[in-house]
């Protein structure tokens, strides 16, 4: 955190100077690790271990927060008969279908009750139409026998007939999820923890004690992580083992607790809310399918949930869809719903990138992005971007993504000509944050609005100049068109008032579309006045509210000195203004704070309302005794004890029935590449991740697979304070580049005199994908780990590097690849295996021999590394 | 001028108080923040793109380009209660030793190369045989700890480079800090051997002298330095001198009681070599690991002596000529 977010760490060591003790986990030690009182150092890939050691130790010692965990988690629910566990199946769930590489996931319900995937998650391509016909309840239930990451929204599951859930709250019965939990973490113990980490018994013992001691009514326990945990084949199964010892420690809707994912740039958090996702609409509402989503009451009848707040989602859909298209838009025509695009499969990142080396993606936007040094496996980005029609790159510099056509490796190593290449590339310089109005959502889903400081110079210009001009040049051309697929463009509201020399739109207009208006034209002031008869308009409705009153709430700047410590009015947090979620978890079943300390937000019964430092994330006036009588709806469905108003149970999820590709509970799989077998299960890897399967992106012999020792080391990649991600805002900048001048490679004395390595000399890194070479620093920060019957060595690179820029080397990158996340395709670039030898690295084609002499050596094929299951039973 | 003056009100009798820095080393996070806003604000050109493999210094100290220098250390030691689980790993010899040689060697004669990196490390990397699980050598290493700190002008109280400047463009300003003006600056370069601490430099291209200024352009206008600013973790903390010694004095009495007893104070002290220094440090270590010298004494002090000695030796040697004169008369 002090490595990549410096000026959020000011808080960790505030904290610190008030006596929290600061816990770092990571394979290195960091600036980060340099401040903490105690630096884990773990094998990279193996986190679900150590946290399923963690929820070992509290399970196995009685420690968790029982009364929180009775009341407010799913601990006490029964699952289904069905249900098998990775115990039972050498590593798999039931449903695990070997034709498909993936799981049907029923058999993973809660007892009596058919649960359905959370928005947005739906069956792709079915072949017949005929779920139209049904009713919503049979459409939900296929949708949801496939586990296909995409289809899933980000809110909780819905549940068709919550009133039929069984509990047993004394937590005994064998099939309620305390006891399934209990039996599938039984094995994680702290000496199965060092031999699968590398962490040694008394300093994961250490680190369990301060973890357990700080949880209790009096105090909470914060967990902080960075992309390092999404970049795993089992990326989100790492958050959720987070999200699963939180839970049991009660550390969730409490203040000073909860899981904080610091982002990888300024406003991540606000680009998916406002989504640059190709799966979702603005506020987590999902996209259309073509096959079930005829009109907009289907829509609303597959993706809503009858109980919980999600259950109003007509209401937004219709606001954000009069948002979209103003006066066009009516009951008549359903709003408008024909003019949403309908997603139509799989279109994340990387399958996009494989579209293109098939041909079929021909043009390409690329906004302050740098897949050539940025994403992993640059090549195939590149060779993709080399079968494209057209490529537009808006950025502040020349970045490698808009020359590798004239400059990049496939240049040097002949693999390329310019000449041969068909794609037409666009550079248009693009403004800085300082120089354009905008706002920023940060972690805390806190807008920050952001004021012009200076003119962007020469022809750079802001995104929103870009954006809303090409719309207006292209409702230009169109004008006058009498065909219907021209509609949807012509009928947009596309009204922003401009100023300046340049025609710069208003930020600000922008900012209050997407806070909404009613019919007259004022500002909504809450989400809870969205309307789903057209009479208001909404961008998205979380963040509606953000310009109430008709004031920019997210441009507020009242110093913490003048306001409560909660800080209501620094900026404007969605939803509702709301700084902690799920806050109703910070009183107890009756309401009352947990402790004098930790007293957030509570039940005023004089009042007959709840109360606090911080908006309560609940029903104004439910009562902590209410109880919904039978046939509730939506939040009125939820009881007063039930603080995660989002699930349709109102219940923190320590299992999750429906909604995840790989498994209702976090488990540890090795990476796609690794240097050991995996010691817990014959499962070696995440049977449900993807893989590319192509000859461009071949993957290494793991464990004890024959070929394994040609890439005998871990590698990770990582970022430095003194740049920013693929270098974009850093190379090119003499103050940064000054301070970390050059590609380098981290390895430890060991390594160091294992493989020949001299400090500040040279180094060539090997994989399946590419070598590269780096300077080398020997450093007593890295160390070897003792893990299974061996030590494991880890190869640290920076990923900053590129071609392009004051400083230059070569990029990681060039080495990562294409296997993925199955629920939300994120690459696995932070744990994979490599090879390293002194020396600068071959030049033109004989850099590719090099790669194939190792390929050939290792007896690498496209098969290698790419079966799904690897249990020795057969199918179960 | 008097140094009760600097002391008490910086030599301008109804000035403010003398202003200074306090660097907490002990929170200091690396970030260089620091450097760079003071590159910003000053409009320094950058020093250079140079791996110096001094950990992640590659800056190496400070000078005509460089105002604020983020020095990294990697040493073999314990820091406080902290635990690095290093004693617990299959590990070897330290690599700092053997990391501060080939710095050394590969910077050659260049001053300050092995600053930062001097770290204690007893042993050089052998060639160890990692193909066991086990230690991989019985003298593995045992500790470890990452120091940062962030190094600048001291400001002192006795000043030499403002002693030996014939220009008087090196001046004391109201708020008690040494400012050189780079429009009187006539690149003598006096200034530069007077430093104890080796902080202000010639700019080659120029000749004139540069360093440091606490960002006198913006005490005037009530702000505070940038690299102050611009600190994340109130590591650099600016304010009235008195306030930040009694704030540094709590502070080490505070990290005494949470275990890390090595903290200690650099250049507090009124009483020491230069009268005290207007930007003084906490410190985890002794000062040379930071590549500060000991126990620094303003290179000026003895020349009030040598003065007097000259004066004498003068009046001795006129007395003689005027009685070799008043002599041959005779």
């Amino acid at each position: 955190m002090a490595e990549c977010h410096p000026v959020g760490f000011q808080w960790v060591m505030e904290a610190k100077a008030r006596g929290a003790t600061l816990i770092h986990v990571d394979p290195r030690l960091t600036r980060t690790g340099a401040l903490a009182d105690l630096h884990v150092p773990i094998r990279a890939g193996t986190d679900i271990a150590l946290l399923g050691g963690l929820i070992n130790y509290v399970l196995s010692n009685g420690l968790e927060f029982r009364e929180y965990v009775v009341a407010y988690t799913n601990a006490a629910t029964i699952l289904s008969e069905d249900f098998r566990d990775t115990e039972d199946l050498d590593g798999l769930f039931s449903g695990w279908q070997d034709d498909e590489g993936s799981y049907a996931t029923d058999s993973w319900q809660y007892e009596g009750v058919s649960v359905a995937g959370s928005a947005g998650k739906r069956k792709q391509g079915a072949k017949e139409g005929k779920s139209a016909e049904e009713s919503g309840k049979n459409r939900s239930r296929e949708r949801h026998v496939t586990g296909r990451g995409h289809e899933h929204g980000s809110h909780g599951a819905s549940l068709e007939d919550l009133h039929q859930i069984r509990r047993d709250e004394t937590l005994q019965d064998p099939r309620c999820v305390f006891q399934i939990l209990k039996r599938h973490y039984g094995r994680y113990t702290p000496e199965m923890v060092a031999r699968v980490c590398g962490v040694p018994v008394e300093v994961f013992e250490q680190m369990a004690r301060a973890i357990t001691e700080n949880s209790n009514r009096d105090r909470t326990t914060a967990w902080a992580y960075s992309v390092g945990w999404t970049q795993h084949t089992v990326g989100v199964q790492y958050i959720r083992a987070a999200s699963v010892l939180q839970l049991l420690l009660g550390n969730i809707g409490r203040p000073g607790g909860g899981i904080l994912a610091l982002r990888g740039h300024a406003s991540i958090q606000g680009s998916t809310d406002i989504p640059t996702l190709y799966n979702l609409l603005p506020g987590y509402l999902p996209m259309p399918h073509p096959d079930s989503h005829g009109d907009l009451d289907q829509y609303v009848a597959d993706d809503s949930s009858d109980t919980g707040y999600w259950g109003n989602m007509r209401s937004y859909a219709v606001s954000l869809l009069k948002a979209y298209w103003g006066d066009a838009a009516t009951a008549e025509n359903d709003f408008c719903f024909d003019y949403l695009p309908r997603i139509t499969g799989d279109h994340s990142t990387y399958k996009t990138v494989q579209a293109q080396l098939d041909g079929v993606c021909k043009g390409y936007f690329l906004n302050g992005q740098n897949p050539a040094v940025g994403s992993a496996n640059a090549k195939a980005q590149r060779l993709g971007m080399a079968n494209l029609d057209w490529l537009v790159v808006r950025d502040f510099s020349l970045i490698e993504s808009a020359t590798w056509w004239k400059d990049g490796p496939e240049i040097e190593s002949g693999e390329l000509r310019p000449e041969s290449i068909g794609t037409e590339v666009f550079f248009l310089p693009a403004a800085a944050h300082t120089e354009k109005d905008g706002s920023f959502t940060n972690t805390q889903r806190m807008l920050q609005w952001h004021h012009k400081a200076v003119e962007p110079p020469g022809d750079a210009r802001s995104d929103l100049w870009f954006w809303f001009h090409l719309g207006r040049v292209i409702r230009q051309k169109l004008a006058g068109s009498a065909g219907a697929m021209d509609r949807p463009i012509l009928d947009l509201t596309w009204t922003y008032s401009t100023s300046g020399e340049h025609a710069e739109p208003s930020a600000e207009e922008v900012l209050q579309e997407i806070n909404g208006w009613k019919a007259d034209g004022t500002c909504l002031s809450s989400y809870e006045e969205l309307k789903d008869d057209g009479s208001t308009a909404c961008g998205c409705w979380i963040y509606c509210g953000t310009y109430a009153g008709g004031v920019n709430q997210a441009a507020r700047r009242k110093p913490h000195t003048e306001q409560s410590w909660v800080a209501p009015e620094w900026g404007w947090a969605w939803p509702a203004n709301r700084r902690l979620l799920y806050n109703r978890a910070s009183a107890d079943p009756d309401g009352k704070p947990w402790s004098e300390q930790k007293a957030y937000v509570w039940w005023d019964a004089s009042d007959g309302k709840w109360t606090g430092h911080d908006v309560p994330d609940f029903q104004p006036t439910k009562a902590p005794g209410y109880r919904p009588p039978d046939g509730a709806k939506r939040e009125d469905a939820l009881s007063g004890i039930d603080p995660f108003i989002m699930q349709a149970d109102g219940k923190g999820w320590l299992y999750v029935p429906a909604g995840l590709s790989d498994g209702p509970l976090p488990t540890h799989y090795e990476p796609q590449e690794s240097p050991v077998p995996n010691l817990l299960y014959g499962q070696r890897q995440n049977p449900a991740r993807q893989l590319t399967k192509r000859a461009v992106d071949p993957y290494h012999p793991s464990g004890d697979e024959p070929g394994s020792q040609v890439f005998p080391y871990a590698l990770t990649t990582y970022r430095l304070t003194e740049h920013h991600t693929a270098g974009g805002m850093s190379r090119w900048l003499p103050y940064l580049s000054e301070l970390q001048p050059e590609m380098f490679c981290e390895v430890s004395p060991e390594l160091a005199a294992e493989a020949g390595l001299e400090h500040l000399g040279w180094a060539t890194i090997v994989t399946a994908r590419g070598a590269i070479e780096a300077r080398v620093l020997v450093t007593d920060r890295m160390v070897p780990m003792r893990v299974h019957d061996r030590l494991v060595h880890h190869v640290g690179l920076p990923y900053h590097w590129g071609g392009n820029g004051i400083t230059t080397g070569d990029g990681a990158n060039e080495l990562t690849h294409m296997s993925l996340d199955p629920n939300v395709h994120i690459q696995e670039a932070k744990a994979l295996t490599c090879d390293i030898r002194p020396g600068r690295r071959p030049r033109g084609p004989d850099r590719l021999q090099l790669v194939e002499e190792y390929r050939r050596r290792a007896g690498i094929t496209e098969e290698t590394g790419t079966a799904h299951r690897t249990t020795k039973e057969g199918s179960p | 001028m008097s140094d009760d003056l600097i002391e008490d009100g910086t030599g301008y009798p109804d000035g403010p108080p003398r202003m200074g820095f306090f660097t907490d080393t002990s929170v200091c996070i690396g970030c260089k923040a620091c450097e760079v806003a003071c590159k910003e604000w000053n409009v320094i050109p950058d020093d250079g793109l140079s791996l110096l493999g001094m950990s992640y210094d590659n800056t190496g100290m400070l000078g005509a380009d460089t105002w604020r220098h983020v020095a990294f250390i990697e040493q073999d030691k314990p820091l406080g209660r902290q635990n690095n689980a290093v004693g617990s790993m299959p590990t070897a010899a330290t690599a700092t030793r053997a990391s501060a040689d080939a710095v050394a060697g590969g910077l050659g004669d260049r001053h300050g190369a092995e600053l930062g990196t001097d770290t204690g490390g007893r042993h050089p990397v052998g060639s160890a045989d990692a193909s066991l699980p086990g230690p991989v050598t019985a003298d593995g290493r045992k500790e470890l700890r990452w120091l940062m700190a962030s190094d600048v002008c001291k400001h002192c109280t006795h000043a030499a480079c403002l002693d030996v400047c014939p220009t008087g463009s090196l001046l004391r300003t109201e708020f008690g800090t040494v400012v050189v003006q780079e429009d009187i600056c006539n690149g003598c370069g006096y200034c530069v051997p007077a430093c104890p601490y080796g902080v202000i430099d010639q700019r080659k291209d120029d000749g004139r002298v540069w360093k440091c200024t606490l960002c006198y352009d913006r005490l005037g206008a009530g702000q505070e330095p940038a690299c102050a600013k611009a600190c994340p973790t109130d590591s650099i903390q600016y304010g009235p001198l008195d306030e930040l010694r009694e704030r540094a004095a709590e502070r080490v009495d505070h990290l005494h009681d949470a275990g890390v007893v090595e903290a200690r104070l650099y250049g507090a002290d009124p009483d020491n070599g230069v009268g005290g220094a207007g930007a003084f440090f906490l410190l985890l270590d002794e000062p040379e690991v930071y590549g500060f010298p000991p126990d620094p004494v303003v290179t000026t002090r003895d020349l009030p002596r040598m003065w007097r000695h000259t004066a004498l030796a003068a009046a001795g040697v006129a007395a003689t000529v005027l009685a070799a004169f008043l002599g041959g008369r005779r």
